[in-house]
């Protein structure tokens, strides 16, 4: 007999939270057969991939170093999905929030100001919540889908950066290569460990998971917003505002994102290049699922997504496999865990006729 | 404008429109049963590289067509798994799709980066190829061009002419209903998800194998979700699909327009690359503007889970 799907009664706590250690365990075994499919010892590219990137102090900064911009998106990000504003174009906010927070950098070059990198950080929030503007405007106003608006702004703010530093903020001394001049130290975020790259980003980001867990279970308009979310109709019945939510949504994932964008030109970049994005925005998607829209969930998610990218660039080195391996690994983990909620709200009876 | 230039921008509009129209109208098929695939770009990127591949180990264009084909369809059955089995959210899984997609291909295509394929001669249609200005453009074009034509023609057909069509059309529109008087749902809605992956696949493979004909990463750059928006500025009728994709094929190849036009000014290439996705928002904020030509013309169920009751 064929397994069956059952309406549960009521959703499943248990299952909610399980669901995500489900896709985990998922990718990992799917992981296991990828390696042996490409004729990979599957212990040790196990061994290599997730193990490799820990196996230090230093490893294991790089993996917050990794996980901050992830935390900064997802939780904006999550503010608007709870509402059900897919904002997809966090990638491009985030381009903007490097150019914006970046500019302010190039701008006042060698200022010592304490004030330039909260100038910074403020700009590239700017930068970001403007691109996201654009989707918010176009969807209150005209209707227009604000999942297509926002992507198509990914590739625009992708030519925007790559025009920046192929032409205006080339560097003069920089070999024709595209990329803006190195940041003055006064322009880059602090370090918190000696020896190691993590900065005061992860601070920032830290703040932003507390923002915005206060925002979501303890504000009203967070409340507003949950409710559009989950019953739209109630939400409007209780006079609740859509554009309003919407505004949020948005504005909240392109701050957000902008901020992320800024910590990494300021942070382990240095400066503006084409490369700024590095796919954070995509991957950011699905840490705010997996995470369960939840800042605590965002948090472990995130060192989870990190720990994927780490474990391509040690597949790349020790295993001579592409890097994007880890573009596969998450893929993988989001498909698991769609797969996996389905027992938040079904159970499987193994019988096939009596109920 | 002299008459060749004309006649060289028809042929790069028509060309460049193509796997838009592809994409485009395997989608439509998909979304008219009402499942709403948020993956073209995945599907076409992973179409892009399976065809490519297969097109350059095998030397066969054809081959490579139809690889890009069968790839978009497994794509597509993926996600027609995780919507219509396990019920899961179809926006959700759609950009799931497309991130997974444009991962693996990137994975997938590394051997390949930055190789080639060898030109596929356009094929010639004896006598209307000499008609002037117009004839080169649309008689002497790839064959995948003319297979974009007779996909339209059959989709039309199919959709607006046949039984099965009208069954499609009302699984999309009230697949409650659909389901009591007899018709497989589920069934129905996989092959329309799965015939939408294969010509995702097709569009993706036509760019890797037939328009440029190399591998880089990237190199679908966004057509799977205009795409998408063209079938909501189509307002899910297949003549406007294929007007829109043309008009789009138009915009992509701007900088055609600006050579032939002799003007001076210097303008950044970027800004004409990013034309396509200004018109793409464009169109989408002038098609959305009044709600009712959305809430028409839509179909019924587009996105809604259905798990019929046994």
């Amino acid at each position: 007999m064929l397994p069956r799907l059952e309406a549960r009664p009521e959703p499943s706590n248990a299952m909610r939270y399980a669901s995500p250690l489900l896709a985990v365990a998922l990718t990992l075994a799917g992981g296991l057969a990828i390696f042996a499919a490409l004729g990979k010892n599957p212990l040790e590219g196990f061994r290599v991939f997730f193990l490799g990137p820990l196996k230090d102090v230093y490893g294991v900064s790089e993996l917050f170093l990794k996980a901050t911009p992830l935390m900064l998106i997802a939780v904006g990000l999550s503010v608007g999905f709870r509402a059900n504003v897919w904002n997809i174009g966090a990638e491009g906010q985030y381009i903007l929030g490097a150019i914006a927070g970046g500019g302010v950098a190039l701008y006042w070059e060698g200022s010592q100001s304490l004030l330039l990198l909260p100038m910074m950080v403020v700009a590239g929030a700017i930068g970001g919540a403007l691109w996201a503007a654009i989707p918010a405007l176009l969807k209150t106003r005209f209707n227009a889908n604000e999942i297509l608006v926002s992507l198509m702004l990914v590739y625009i703010a992708q030519l925007i950066v790559s025009w920046l530093v192929h032409g205006p903020w080339k560097d003069p001394a920089g070999f024709n290569f595209p990329q803006t001049k190195m940041f003055s130290d006064s322009a880059l975020l602090p370090m918190l460990i000696e020896g190691t790259r993590l900065n005061a980003a992860f601070v920032l980001a830290l703040g932003a998971l507390l923002a915005g867990y206060v925002f979501m279970n303890r504000s009203f308009m967070g409340f507003q917003m949950q409710v559009a979310g989950q019953a739209e109709a109630a939400a409007r019945y209780a006079g609740f505002s859509a554009a309003r939510t919407i505004w949020t949504g948005l504005l909240a994932g392109g701050a957000m994102a902008g901020i992320a964008g800024m910590g990494e030109v300021a942070g382990p970049m240095g400066q503006i290049t084409e490369h700024v994005a590095n796919n954070y925005g995509f991957a950011a998607i699905i840490v705010a699922f997996v995470g369960r829209l939840n800042p605590i969930g965002i948090f472990f998610a995130s060192l989870l997504m990190a720990l994927l990218y780490l474990g391509g660039e040690q597949a790349q080195q020790y295993l001579s496999l592409p890097s994007s391996i880890s573009k596969v690994f998450q893929g993988m983990l989001l498909f698991f865990l769609l797969g996996a909620d389905v027992f938040v709200n079904y159970r499987l009876r193994w019988s096939g006729g009596k109920k | 404008m002299d008459d060749s230039i004309l006649t060289s921008i028809l042929v790069a509009t028509i060309i460049a429109g193509t796997p838009l129209i592809i994409a485009a109208l395997g989608e439509l098929v998909t979304e008219k049963a009402g499942v709403l695939n948020l993956g073209a770009e995945g599907i076409m990127a992973v179409g892009a590289i399976a065809g490519f591949a297969m097109a350059h180990q095998s030397g066969s264009a054809t081959l490579g067509a139809i690889a890009g084909m069968a790839a978009g369809a497994v794509m597509a059955l993926v996600f027609g798994i995780l919507t219509l089995t396990l019920l899961a959210n179809q926006v959700a899984s759609g950009l799931a799709l497309s991130i997974f997609g444009v991962g693996l291909a990137a994975f997938m295509g590394k051997p390949y980066e930055s190789a080639t394929l060898p030109v596929v001669p356009p094929l010639r249609i004896p006598v209307l190829a000499d008609i002037p200005v117009i004839g080169p453009a649309l008689f002497n074009q790839q064959a995948l061009v003319y297979l974009s034509w007779a996909l339209f023609a059959g989709i039309v057909w199919f959709l607006f002419r046949s039984r099965r069509g009208l069954v499609l059309r009302a699984v999309g529109e009230s697949p409650a209903s659909a389901h009591s008087i007899g018709y497989p749902v589920i069934r129905i809605r996989y092959l329309a998800t799965m015939f939408g992956g294969a010509m995702g696949g097709l569009g993706g493979a036509f760019l890797s194998v037939f328009y440029t004909p190399l591998w880089v990463e990237g190199m679908v750059a966004g057509r799977g979700w205009i795409a998408l928006a063209l079938v909501v500025f189509a307002t899910w009728r297949p003549v406007r699909v294929l007007v829109g994709a043309y008009l789009f094929g138009g915009v992509m190849i701007s900088q055609l327009f600006v050579q032939g036009s002799g003007a001076q000014i210097e303008i950044p290439s970027q800004f004409l690359s990013s034309l396509p996705y200004l018109a793409t928002i464009i169109v989408l904020v002038v098609i959305s503007r009044n709600v009712n030509t959305i809430r028409l013309n839509s179909p019924a169920s587009l996105g809604q889970p259905y798990r019929p009751d046994a």
